[in-house]
Formats: C-alpha cells, structure tokens, sequence
C-alpha cells in the first residue's frame, strides 16, 4: 500500500487525489454518518483494520467523542491468519489483535479500513470476528472504495468512491505510520 | 525457514519474528473459540520416539488450534518396534503427503538426518541430548515477557548440564538475544568440552550455586535426568539438594521479581524445592502456555506461506 512512487516513466507518476484536508473532511463525514445510525454510541465499537485502518479508526473515535462527548471503544483487529491466500504467498508476520475489554458480543461492531478492494480482507475480517464473539451487526467503513469487488462486500460508510484500473495502485498515506496524509493513485 | 533443527539456524531478528507471533497466538488461548484457519489443508506428523507428555501435547494442541490436521506416531505400537529402519517409516509417513513432522528421537542429530530424507518441513523436537529449540524458544519467550529485555540480563541455568539438551539450545538461544548466562553443576555434571565453547559461545561457568544466586535476574533449573545416568555422578540425592537444588533457604535469597524456570517434568525436592516450584514467582505454568504460543508460531511460520519460500 505505501510503496514509493516509481521515479522515470511520466505515465507512473503518483496523482493525489486527497490531500490531507480531503482526508480530514472525509473522516469527519464518516465520523457523522456512524453517529446518525447509532444513537446509542455505548453499543458502538470501533476495529481498525491492521495496519492503516487503525489510525483511522481511533481518529474517527477522536470525532465522535468531540461531537458526542462520548468515548467509543477502539480495538484492532489482524486477520493475516485468517486470510486464503496465505500459502500462496511467502509467510507474512501477523500483527496485534486487541479487542476492547467490553467484547463484541451484542455490540454493533464498525470495521474501519483504508482501501476497499477485493473484499477478501473484509471477509478474513468477518471470520475473525466470528471467532471472537457475535456482534450485533457488523458495518464497514473505508477512506476509499476502488471497486473491483471479488466477493458480495460493500461498504457502509466510503470517504470517497474512486473508479480505478485494476492494473492501478492506490497508496494510503496516514500521518500516524507514514508521517503525512495524502491517498495518490499511479 | 524451511526446517527448525536448531537454534543456531536463527537470527535475532527471526527470533523476535516468532515472539512477536507468539504474542498473538498468546491471546488465542483467551478467547472462547480456539482455533485459527491459518494451517488449513496441511497435515502434520508428531513423531516421537521418546516418550513425552508436554512436548507432544503441546505440539499437537499446537498445530490443531492452527487447524493442521494433526496425528500422533510414538516409537511403541509402531513399525519401528518391528525392526524398521527410522528413515523407511519416514519415508513411509512422508509418502502420504504430509507438510510437517514434528520428530523427537533419543539419538542426537536425528532430526537433521530425517531433514535430509523428505520434502517436509521439519521442527526439531528434542534429539538425544543434542537441541530441544522450540524448548529454548519457549524458555526466552517467557523470560522476556517477565523481564521486559534479555539485554544484559544475568540468567542462571543450574544442574545437570552434561545430559540437558535444553541447556544447549537455551545458551545459544539466550546469549543470541544479548542475555548473560552462568551454567552451574556440580563437577561431574560439567559436560567435557565446557570450557572452549564457553568461551567462543560467551558464556560463564560456574560448580557455586551460592555464589552465582545472588546476581541472577532468572534463575532456570535442570532436570536431574536419572533415566540417562548409569550412575556414579554424584553420590545421593540428599546430597545434589544440599549442593546444587534451589532449596527453600535458597529460594529466600532470590529477589521476589527473580523469575524461577524449570523445562519440567520436576523432580520435586531433588533439584527443585516444593516451596520455589510453586512461589508466586515461579514462571513454570507461564513456560507451559508460552510453550503453546511458541510452537503455534513455529509451525505457522514453516508451514502458512508458499511452499518455494524456504
């Protein structure tokens, strides 16, 4: 997701298509959104997707508890070891999973990630929350929906729909991990 | 990683790779549902021609909550009883389209000699008194926790060192991850050729127990492994307590914080005092569930990714 832009060929150079104000608004926009399905925010659980999807996710907490005055639990959620295309590929390390103390079991559990494309990770996401408890329902939110569905996922909450060539790349820069943020397509 | 034989095929940082899944694999033994698709579809062999319960148990609860289809083949009740070679019921086993074999043999270098024979991964668990890895793995994995770093750490490793394969592979392990170690037995238990490794590996030896307790950060005892002695290393059981066992007088000299390990099964009294096996301090139990995690992220670290990655 972060590699760096290829230096030489014109047609590789990265174009921006968020800077850091239009992630900003979008996160906000999400941030309204989830307030205005839930109203009880007690029952609401925030999971960042490991990596990206984590600071996003404790940002958009950030927003609701500036709106609400509320604090809304955050967790992380890793699904490497729930995904099917492990032995395809050369063993990745898995990342922390943490769970609120609260549990899932009844909540209305949103998982919050950077980049919506196959919806194989939103499916590994799924298993691995039927591993740990049975949420109420289940909602997704993105900072960006390329499409180029491979399974019947769609998100919830989007920060913006971005229409994209497969053979594209888009990068998700937050400023937590990568120092800025900016979301470039190449 | 295509094999985990020994420690010295680690570096550092594949350590810490398999801690740091090791801490995931942790919090699975929390949750209410068991189990991780992470090894679905790949078959592991325990082979153990050795009798064990922790290791064996350990590796096959392991490699079932990774959802490895897991079976169990001890050298009793198998065709190695009716006089086939060890390399013909491998070669057997393997034929049958198995991904992993999990092999203790009594015969040093044993695993690394079935490594040569099949395509398989192969995790070493426990060859004569050569390497126990995963043991070692384990032992670091739970000291680190305790201690936060091994960095500079002083861990005492007491007892009978000359049959321990536990004690190889936790020198390599320990000293690898910047540890400072003494190994302490009494004269007869010293393996020859201590010495030069001692001071090629970095490490200190020592036949004071008294001397070495009092700047431990850990403190790890030995097994007195009285089913490898033909006898005559030390002179009665009373007498290696009072010599080299962590006693209840000991045991009131160790800092409270000072975490006390022991690779099991105990010998209660003989090196270990009941007092020190079950003080708050005892890390024991804490080695049995670290021992899960750890051999969890081993085999998902042979055995999840593609198989030309080794």
């Amino acid at each position: 997701m972060t590699d760096a832009p290829t230096a030489g060929s014109p047609e590789a150079a990265p174009r921006t298509v968020l800077d850091a104000r239009d992630v900003s608004r979008a996160l906000t926009r999400i941030s309204h959104e989830i307030l205005e399905r839930n109203r009880v925010t007690s029952d609401l659980v925030l999971l960042g997707l490991q990596t990206r999807g984590v600071p996003l996710a404790r940002r958009i907490a950030e927003r609701i508890a500036a709106v609400e005055g509320v604090e809304v639990a955050v967790g992380e959620l890793d699904v490497t070891l729930y995904r099917d295309d492990l032995r395809s590929q050369p063993t990745r390390p898995s990342h922390r999973t943490e769970i609120p103390a609260t549990g899932i079991d009844g909540k209305v559990v949103v998982l919050v990630d950077d980049v919506l494309f196959s919806g194989r990770t939103i499916r590994a996401a799924l298993d691995a929350l039927a591993d740990l408890g049975r949420p109420a329902a289940v909602r997704l939110a993105v900072l960006v929906d390329r499409g180029h569905r491979e399974l019947p996922i769609r998100a919830d909450h989007v920060g913006k729909n971005l229409p994209s060539a497969r053979s594209e790349r888009v990068s998700v820069r937050v400023e937590e991990i990568d120092g800025d943020d900016e979301v470039t397509i190449s | 990683m295509k094999h985990l034989l020994s420690i010295d095929d680690l570096s550092v940082d594949q350590i810490q790779e398999i801690f740091a899944t090791a801490g995931d694999m942790h919090d699975v033994q929390h949750r209410s549902v068991k189990k991780l698709p992470a090894l679905r579809g790949r078959t592991v062999v325990n082979m153990f021609f050795e009798d064990s319960t922790r290791t064996r148990s350990s590796f096959e609860i392991a490699g079932k909550w990774l959802s490895a289809d897991v079976i169990n083949i001890s050298a009793k009740g198998s065709s190695t009883s009716k006089g086939e070679s060890l390399r013909d019921t491998v070669l057997t086993v393997c034929a049958m389209g198995v991904d992993g074999l999990v092999v203790r043999h009594p015969a040093s270098g044993a695993a690394q000699q079935v490594a040569g024979w099949v395509d398989a991964s192969v995790v070493n668990a426990g060859d004569g008194m050569h390497e126990h890895p995963t043991q070692a793995l384990l032992d670091a994995y739970t000291l680190q926790r305790r201690l936060g770093s091994l960095e500079g750490k002083h861990v005492a490793i007491i007892g009978d060192l000359t049959h321990s394969r536990v004690f190889r592979s936790n020198v390599q392990c320990l000293t690898k991850l910047g540890a400072e170690v003494t190994v302490v037995a009494p004269p007869t238990l010293m393996p020859s050729g201590v010495g030069p490794w001692s001071e090629s590996a970095g490490f200190a030896t020592s036949y004071d127990v008294d001397e070495v307790l009092p700047h431990a950060d850990a403190v790890m005892m030995l097994r007195v492994q009285r089913e490898r002695m033909s006898g005559g290393y030390f002179p009665t059981a009373r007498e290696y307590t009072v010599g080299y066992g962590l006693t209840r007088d000991r045991l009131a000299t160790l800092h409270p914080d000072v975490p006390i390990c022991h690779p099991g099964p105990m010998n209660r009294g003989l090196e270990i005092a009941a007092d020190a096996a079950d003080a708050a301090q005892s890390a024991i139990l804490d080695q049995v569930s670290a021992g899960l995690a750890v051999r969890m992220a081993v085999l998902y670290h042979l055995l999840a990714g593609e198989e030309s990655s080794a």
